[in-house]
């Protein structure tokens, strides 16, 4: 009888096999930002899309990091993709035009803001967080409205001046520097998101989110991590709302309307919920899609995105992405 | 099997990137692209489809051919007031669609975000109806057709004094235009010697006016003047001021065009009658140009749908780009085309109207009120201020 | 002084109950299914196109028309039901929240494509067209209408759900689900019914609105907030609780407008939020 106990490998060795299983690189992942990369040769005269597909990408991965981790459910989110927005348009205006100095101003200030409604929100769930978060929501909005004298208001607001990115490209009519500069910047974005998902804190959240009694158990201060979540998502989302601004170099109220709060949910349940790269499909999918049925039958393209909606969520396939996943799974196991 | 069969939609949504490839160009005669701009879809297709059979009515006119060049309405959706989607689809049209020309733009926001852009690329715009005064200051390439809110405001405000309503209440809506008409209007009111009892600001927001209507009430004015977006809020306004009482206690409604739009008369109805508003054109506006432009109209536009300021300015708009495609045999450069443009008079369905040095239109403003006219409302113009410019100063 | 304060209750309980109506079938749906529909809006637009679709094509009479707008938003209500909602009973909120936006936005293009953009028209009887002097103040005779029909119908309800066995029924169901499957009601019948009565009312309540506030393809989405508002502060699935919370919204907004104009919409936001805050489960739920 030889003892079988050697054989069973250490705790810590199957955790880290198990995380290094979780961050590794998925095709679909790969395969996103490669086509990403390519458009900007692929197809020139899009480049403002793919731009704003791209920024619009970053803010649904910022609602993934609440919802589809911690499963917080925000109707109200554009408040933070706005606040980043106007942030770095009112640098840019006062003078502080350097772009990188907008995303950090538009990171400070929407996390911070996140901070302080997380605080309001930890403790609440279903049709009250939905309907508190919409409200708050709504209050950017018309305090944004009201505020005239520092947003504009319902004209806009007007005067930015955006400096060269690091000095050098100066944005050009085109779009060229404005999608190369706003692909890097996304680009890092997501590898630092993928890093939180993937590390303990992700993990907990994740917890949190399949059961939240037990986490405790863990010793995980549940309220304490989802204040976290709520503050990093509201920086990620921010920082979105910084890049649209200077990218277009005009914000106007509409980044903190209800329809971008939905549109956001829509992109990321047609992407697929609680994998990053679904944020970033569906964002592309819905941007691009809206253009080209807009495009071709400008009245009802409403028709066609709601139709869209209500299959994608009828199929409970998981968005695109989890779409694609089974397929590629099928397509492996027939091998 | 489930999937199987949703699989076709994933795969045709995928394959909607597939048509971003760019169009090819026909080989012959180059088009005269022209970009078109508006509100195609949601509460702002009424915009869209003024443009369209607008623009049928004057092709229908004078063929779509001009100086040897097919002209080419490449139309695209701002979906609403979303600047950033507009800054986009100008910035596409300028630099993939190659167009010569952008015209169109409904809501203010859009039209400023399209300035940077036009300035950049030396693009000229010809803004159908965004009014906010300010918009043109930093484009010198964007010329307005339209009107400006102080043009139609300030001089009513005259107006108004000179024919006895000296005791006013102002009602407008808390938002740009709504401040810029307000302040307008306050300020030449006070200037030419009436007395503003008291204002209310709503919300865009507004779906119930009784509480507003009730302040007014309360001030006991002569005549209440009114700013407000067109849509909800005329009849939400006139449905609380006929239930005030005050329309039986011959309280006057003095307004923008806004309110008396042509398009809402059906949902307005009889508490429309009697309203006093100032705008630049109206359905019923007497001229053999505007006879002619109103019966091609009802054959060519959707069912239900009356012309209005918007379709009246496209059409001035499209006649003036003809004419200026011709001057130049086929080309539109751009800073000649400005400099044709700032000379530019012609007669409308509108009436007479002029382009100044500030790239603004000159126009007359119509004082009209709602009568019914073969069963039908009418904004029946009764009086008229001449060639008024975008400050409101009369220019003759 | 008292004048306007009577007026202005007067308007916002007129007001209150055009969103009672509206949010009544709402709450039900959402206490005892802990299903969150969205699209309610869309069936209170449908009940107002059909009131202005008969008057204007078929010119029925106003009065006619509501009972059909009731009963033409309880037939599409009862179909979706069938359908698809019945499907996303216990299942993710978010997939709720999902699809029922997206039938919003389905129902907002359908009805453009039908209707078109324009405001539509709608024409009462000269009876509910004029004021009433009462005591000191001069009121809508439509407003007055409002409130009686509102008054009854609420009466008929809570009579219905607090003295019938249907009503007992759904109670206990909106108490504790499986403790009423296993005492043997049918609760999803129960429930289909219950979905239908609370079209209805969106319907009947769309097609009175009508005339108050205008009647556009954007109606769905206009109301669809304050029809939240309403239904999470009253507390999910209490009819009183709705009612009270659809008629101190409907007061609040008129005299926050009368006595607050610079405030705006700013008060009722913030105020659903520190309510909220105060009692998540809302005023009156558990």
């Amino acid at each position: 009888m030889v003892a079988l106990a050697p054989r069973i490998p250490a705790p810590s060795v199957v955790a880290r096999h198990l995380f290094l299983r979780r961050s590794r690189w998925r095709w679909e992942e790969i395969a996103f930002w490669l086509i990403a990369a390519a458009s900007f040769f692929l197809f020139p005269g899009h480049h403002v899309l793919i731009t704003q597909a791209l920024i619009s990408g970053l803010f649904v991965v910022s609602l993934d990091l609440l919802l589809g981790y911690s499963g917080i459910a925000s109707m109200g989110h554009a408040a933070f993709f706005g606040i980043g927005a106007y942030t770095a348009g009112i640098l840019a205006q006062q003078g502080w035009g350097d772009p990188l100095l907008g995303l950090i101003g538009g990171a400070i200030v929407a996390g911070a803001f996140g901070a302080l409604c997380s605080l309001l929100v930890a403790r609440l769930h279903g049709a009250a967080l939905l309907t508190v978060t919409l409200g708050i929501g709504l209050l950017c909005y018309e305090l944004a409205n009201k505020w005239s004298s520092l947003t504009g208001g319902d004209d806009g607001l007007q005067g930015m001046i955006v400096q060269p990115v690091l000095g050098l490209f100066a944005f050009d009519i085109d779009g060229n520097v404005g999608f190369i500069y706003a692909f890097v910047v996304i680009f890092i974005f997501y590898l630092l998101a993928r890093r939180l998902v993937n590390s303990p804190f992700g993990l907990a959240l994740t917890g949190i989110r399949e059961n939240i009694r037990r986490v405790p158990a863990l010793g995980i201060s549940v309220r304490f991590q989802l204040m976290m979540a709520f503050t990093i998502s509201a920086a990620v989302a921010g920082v979105a709302g910084a890049l649209l601004a200077e990218t277009t170099q005009y914000v106007a109220l509409e980044v903190l309307s209800f329809d971008r709060s939905i549109s956001v949910l829509i992109m990321l349940v047609l992407g697929g919920i609680g994998n990053l790269v679904g944020g970033m499909v569906g964002a592309m999918v819905f941007i691009v899609a809206r253009d080209q049925l807009a495009a071709v039958n400008p009245v009802y393209w409403n028709f066609w995105l709601g139709l869209i909606l209500c299959v994608v969520v009828m199929s409970g396939a998981g968005g695109i992405v989890g779409f694609l996943r089974r397929l590629g799974d099928r397509i492996g196991n027939g091998r | 099997m489930k999937t199987s069969g949703l699989g076709g939609a994933w795969l045709a949504l995928v394959a909607l990137a597939a048509l971003m490839a760019p169009t090819p160009a026909s080989a012959e005669e180059p088009p005269l692209k022209i970009g078109l701009l508006g509100g195609y879809s949601g509460s702002a297709a009424l915009f869209g489809g003024q443009l369209d059979a607008a623009i049928k009515v004057f092709m229908e006119q004078r063929g779509d051919v001009v100086a040897g060049r097919k002209v080419e309405i490449i139309r695209r959706d701002t979906t609403g007031p979303a600047p950033d989607v507009v800054r986009r689809l100008v910035q596409e049209l300028i630099s993939r669609d190659k167009v010569d020309l952008i015209t169109g733009f409904d809501f203010t926001p859009n039209a400023l975000a399209a300035a940077g852009l036009s300035t950049q690329a030396k693009m000229p715009i010809i803004i159908v109806n965004a009014a906010t005064t300010e918009i043109l200051t930093n484009a010198p390439y964007m010329v307005r057709f339209g009107f400006t809110t102080g043009q139609a405001v300030a001089p009513f405000a005259r107006w108004a004094v000179k024919n006895g309503y000296t005791r006013v209440f102002a009602i407008y809506t808390d938002y740009g235009p709504g401040t810029e008409a307000g302040n307008t209007f306050k300020r030449v009111f006070a200037e030419a010697g009436g007395t503003l009892l008291g204002e209310v600001k709503p919300p865009l927001a507004s779906p119930d006016y009784s509480a507003y209507v009730q302040r007014a009430k309360d001030a006991n004015p002569q005549a209440i003047f009114i700013f407000a977006p067109a849509q909800d809020h005329p009849t939400a306004f006139l449905k609380a001021y006929k239930d005030s009482g005050m329309k039986d206690a011959g309280v006057k409604v003095l307004a923008t065009g806004d309110l008396s739009d042509e398009n809402q008369f059906d949902a307005l109805g009889d508490p429309a009658l009697g309203m006093i508003t100032t705008y630049h054109y109206s359905e019923s506006h007497d001229s053999p140009i505007n006879r002619e432009f109103v019966k091609a109209f009802y054959k060519v536009a959707r069912p239900g749908e009356r012309p209005n300021f918007v379709a009246a300015v496209t059409y001035d708009v499209f006649n003036a780009i003809y004419k200026i495609v011709e001057q130049q045999n086929g080309k539109i450069d751009p800073d000649k085309t400005i400099a044709l443009l700032k000379q530019y008079k012609a007669e409308g369905p509108r009436g007479p109207i002029a382009i100044d040095e500030n790239r603004d239109i000159v126009q007359n403003i119509y004082i009209r009120e709602v009568k019914k006219v073969d069963g039908k409302l009418q904004n029946v113009e009764f009086d008229m201020i001449p060639m008024v410019n975008d400050r409101g100063v009369e220019t003759k | 002084m008292i004048g306007p304060l009577v007026n202005i209750l007067i308007n916002g309980l007129a007001y209150g109950v055009l969103l009672f109506l509206m949010a009544g079938g709402l709450s039900v749906t959402m206490g005892l299914m802990g299903f969150a529909n969205l699209a309610h809006g869309s069936l209170a637009m449908l009940g107002g196109y059909i009131v202005v679709g008969l008057m204007r094509d078929y010119h029925w009479p106003f009065l006619l028309t509501l009972p059909a707008a009731a009963i033409g938003a309880a037939i599409a209500g009862w179909i979706v039901e069938r359908t698809i909602f019945k499907r996303f009973y216990g299942g993710k909120e978010l997939d709720q929240v999902l699809l029922t936006i997206g039938i919003v936005s389905m129902t907002v293009a359908i009805a453009t494509y039908v209707w078109g953009s324009t405001p539509q028209p709608v024409r009462v009887p000269e009876f509910l067209d004029g004021r009433v002097h009462v005591g000191i103040v001069d009121v809508g005779t439509y407003r007055l209408f409002l409130i009686l029909l509102g008054g009854l119908l609420t009466l008929g309800l809570v009579l219905g759900i607090e003295r019938t066995t249907f009503g007992a029924k759904i109670r206990a169901a909106v108490d504790n689900r499986r403790m009423t499957v296993s005492c043997g009601i049918n609760v999803d019948r129960l429930f289909t019914l219950a979905f239908a009565i609370g079209s209805a009312l969106a319907g009947l309540g769309g097609g009175l609105a009508v005339y108050l506030v205008g009647l556009d393809p954007s109606f769905p989405v206009k109301y669809l907030v304050y029809l939240l508002i309403v239904v999470v502060v009253g507390g999910l699935g209490s009819i009183q609780g709705t009612l009270l919370a659809a008629i101190a919204l409907g007061i609040c907004d008129v005299a926050g407008k009368y006595y607050v104009p610079e405030a705006g919409a700013f008060v009722l936001y913030a105020v659903t939020v520190l309510l909220l805050l105060w009692r998540p489960q809302g005023i009156f739920g558990r």
